[in-house]
């Protein structure tokens, strides 16, 4: 008997081939950075299920906010891979026009609200958009991603509050990863749970298994039917595991080890939707050997095609300050591209 | 005495500061068993144990009330601010708090802290891991704001900062990390704040910079020394206290000023080295006071190498202040 909330078999089977497709992109996004093709990379290997599980829960009209690990929501929101890698290169066709570091990207098309770095701050963003969207009657919820070291930042308890205070349609997407870089869980918080802290604030907070792309799915949905019927906010704490670096920048084995990343890999999120569809029929082994196949093809097309394009062209340095640019940015675009051309300034 | 790279420096002066005093202490996110994500904290959890390195929640405003609140107990506290570009939520509690503590109180409760932050760009950081934000604190009365461009000044200034009653700002120039590398002197050798540093002796132009501005304008120095122009490169090190004597005598001396910051030019630093120089030594001066800096954008990603002061930007900048009648 299915409940509210289970995925079909359709969304499972969708689930996996978007799973599959984001490790895939994934750890080539690694692989170009070591190899000094891109500059800087976050993977996030162990966390496909809760963040595709998540994506598909939602509704196209609902709002994104991630922070700079959530590949798996962007692909699940439909972002092409093209335009993801072309913002990893940050080259001219990159629609943020090369201004940000990779991960960091957004898309008013997808209603996916461009990355900042600083933690924590799009929580209480998510809140606003919520207001507005009550405000305006619109029946959709929005959604920040972020990380258990960011329940320690203000920005997560101002978010938290004021949504519930205006009973703002809000889904508080934790994912719990063990990690705030070298930190853990544990020292984060004296909490047992992330989950429980939403009980302070007047609404629900509640646990998953991250690694259960079903069970992210269902709590998901289930949260997201609550606020569109104007019960308000839930916080989701989705239990999971970074399974690599905290970016190209991180050497974890400085301070994990590594019997505990194995015991994660057991848990892989991806395997143990495989087995899962294997066991109900819905998928055999060639089935599954041709996905994983061809998301590698697709991430190489989207690769090969990201790393035609050039740079962005310099004038654009001045662009997007303001609407229109001040006078003295005129002037100070004038002198640079001058520079430019005599070859003062190179790249 | 040994090379060490700057941040080896850094790392120098906090051993150093901890064996000498038990009431020092470090805090900050990543800075313990991880040694901190550019390795400043190296070894030190391990050596003085976990109440005198103090991992963490991730939350500046914590970190920074915590360090205060410490030192108002007594305690030496130094917080690392893992970048400059994340300081902003411990706004409130540097800005109303740490700066005016002393006044609010009549000298009652000074805020002795030191707050480390890698600053700067160069490193491919993008908007949030590259930011020069130092006249933010720098036109707030009260903090210290010191900016070492080599290793033995940054041993010798974040020694004389731990040890300093008023709060400081220690912002380190981590584009250089590694690569600026030098002698440090052993042991307890502090440098006084509020005496710039004159990194290359000239009579044709001053050219004031600090932090990772210093080697780039000194290699812009010696291009133009090619030209027969005679650049002196000074380091300020402190920006408050600032050494406006030093600053004097070096354009009464040139009669031509340039200066090179990595922030925005509009209400940058340079603006108040500017206006000093124009208040003290205009009637020396023979030529506009030059600003070379970063743009006024915000700090990009894929341009970053054309938005930061280069050699050759520099250099043409000099020159031209130099021959300009
Ligand atoms: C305000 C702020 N402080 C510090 C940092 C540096 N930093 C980047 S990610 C990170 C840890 C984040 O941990 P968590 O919220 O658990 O997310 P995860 O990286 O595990 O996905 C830190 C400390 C930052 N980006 N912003
Ligand atoms: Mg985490």
């Amino acid at each position: 008997m299915s409940e509210v909330g289970d995925p079909s078999k359709e969304t499972m089977l969708r689930g996996f081939r978007l799973m599959v497709l984001g490790r895939a992109a994934d750890e080539r996004g690694t692989n170009l950075q070591r190899q000094g093709r891109i500059g800087f990379y976050v993977p996030m290997n162990g966390q496909e299920a809760a963040q595709v599980g998540c994506g598909l829960a939602l509704d196209a009209q609902d709002w994104i906010l991630p922070a700079y690990r959530e590949l798996g929501v962007a692909l699940a929101r439909g972002i092409p891979l093209k335009t993801l890698f072309d913002q990893f290169f940050g080259n001219s066709a990159d629609l943020l026009k090369g201004r940000q570091m990779p991960c960091h990207y957004g898309y008013r098309d997808y209603r996916y609200i461009t990355a900042s770095s600083p933690i924590g701050t799009q929580i209480v963003l998510a809140t606003g958009i919520a207001a507005a969207s009550l405000y305006k009657g619109e029946k959709v919820v929005s959604v920040p991603f972020f990380g258990d070291g960011a329940t320690s930042s203000s920005d997560f308890h101002a978010g938290m509050n004021f949504a519930g205070v205006y009973k703002a349609p809000v889904i508080f997407f934790l994912q719990n990863n063990g990690w705030a870089i070298s930190l853990p869980r544990e020292k984060q918080t004296r909490s047992p749970t992330l989950a429980e802290k939403a009980e302070a604030y007047g609404f629900p907070g509640v646990q998953v298994d991250g690694n259960d792309f079903a069970a992210v799915y269902k709590a998901v949905s289930q949260a997201r039917a609550r606020a569109v019927a104007g019960e308000g906010p839930t916080l989701i704490e989705a239990l999971t595991f970074r399974m690599g670096p905290h970016s190209t920048s991180d050497d974890p084995t400085r301070y994990r080890k590594s019997e505990v990343v194995a015991s994660w890999r057991e848990k892989d999120p991806i395997d143990r939707l495989q087995s899962e569809l294997i066991a109900k029929g819905w998928l055999d082994e060639a089935g599954a050997e041709k996905i994983h196949e061809e998301a590698k093809l697709e991430v190489q097309s989207a690769i090969d095609a990201a790393e035609k394009s050039p740079p962005p062209d310099p004038s654009t340095l001045f662009d997007d300050v303001f609407k229109e640019p001040t006078s003295l940015l005129e002037e100070q675009r004038r002198e640079f591209l001058e520079m430019v051309s005599q070859g003062v300034l190179r790249p | 005495m040994t090379e060490v790279t700057l941040i080896q420096a850094v790392n120098q002066a906090l051993k150093v500061a901890m064996a000498k005093d038990p009431d020092v202490i470090l805090l900050g996110e990543d800075i313990g068993v991880n040694g901190g994500v550019f390795r400043a904290t190296d070894g030190l959890y391990k050596e003085f144990g976990e109440k005198r390195v103090l991992d963490t929640p991730l939350s500046e405003n914590g970190i920074v009330g915590m360090a205060i609140g410490m030192a108002l107990q007594g305690l030496k506290p130094v917080a690392e601010i893992q970048f400059m570009d994340f300081i902003y939520p411990a706004f409130d509690q540097i800005v109303s708090e740490a700066a005016k503590f002393r006044y609010r109180s009549g000298g009652e409760f000074p805020a002795h802290i030191v707050l480390r932050t890698p600053y700067g760009g160069g490193i491919k950081g993008g908007l949030y891991h590259s930011q020069s934000t130092e006249q933010l604190f720098t036109s707030t009365p009260g903090i210290k704001v010191v900016i070492p461009s080599t290793p033995a000044d940054a041993k010798g200034l974040l020694l004389s900062a731990i040890f300093d009653e008023d709060p400081v700002l220690f912002m380190e120039p981590k584009r250089i990390y590694r690569t600026a590398t030098g002698e440090v002197p052993a042991g307890d050798v502090r440098i006084p704040f509020g005496k710039a540093r004159i990194a290359k002796e000239g009579s044709d132009v001053s050219v004031f910079a600090y932090g990772s501005m210093v080697p780039q304008t000194l290699q812009a120095a010696n291009v133009v020394e090619k030209m027969g122009i005679h650049a002196e490169v000074v380091d300020l090190r402190t920006l408050v206290p600032l050494d406006v004597d030093a600053i004097v005598a070096s354009v009464e001396k040139t009669g031509r000023a340039v200066i090179v910051h990595e922030a925005p030019k509009f209400s940058g630093f340079g603006a108040e080295l500017s206006a000093t120089i124009s208040e003290r030594c205009l009637y020396s001066l023979k030529a506009p006071v030059l600003r070379i800096t970063g743009y006024d954008t915000p700090f990009p990603y894929a341009l970053e190498n054309l938005y930061l002061p280069s050699v050759d930007r520099i250099a043409r900048g000099i020159e031209r202040t130099a021959t300009s009648a």
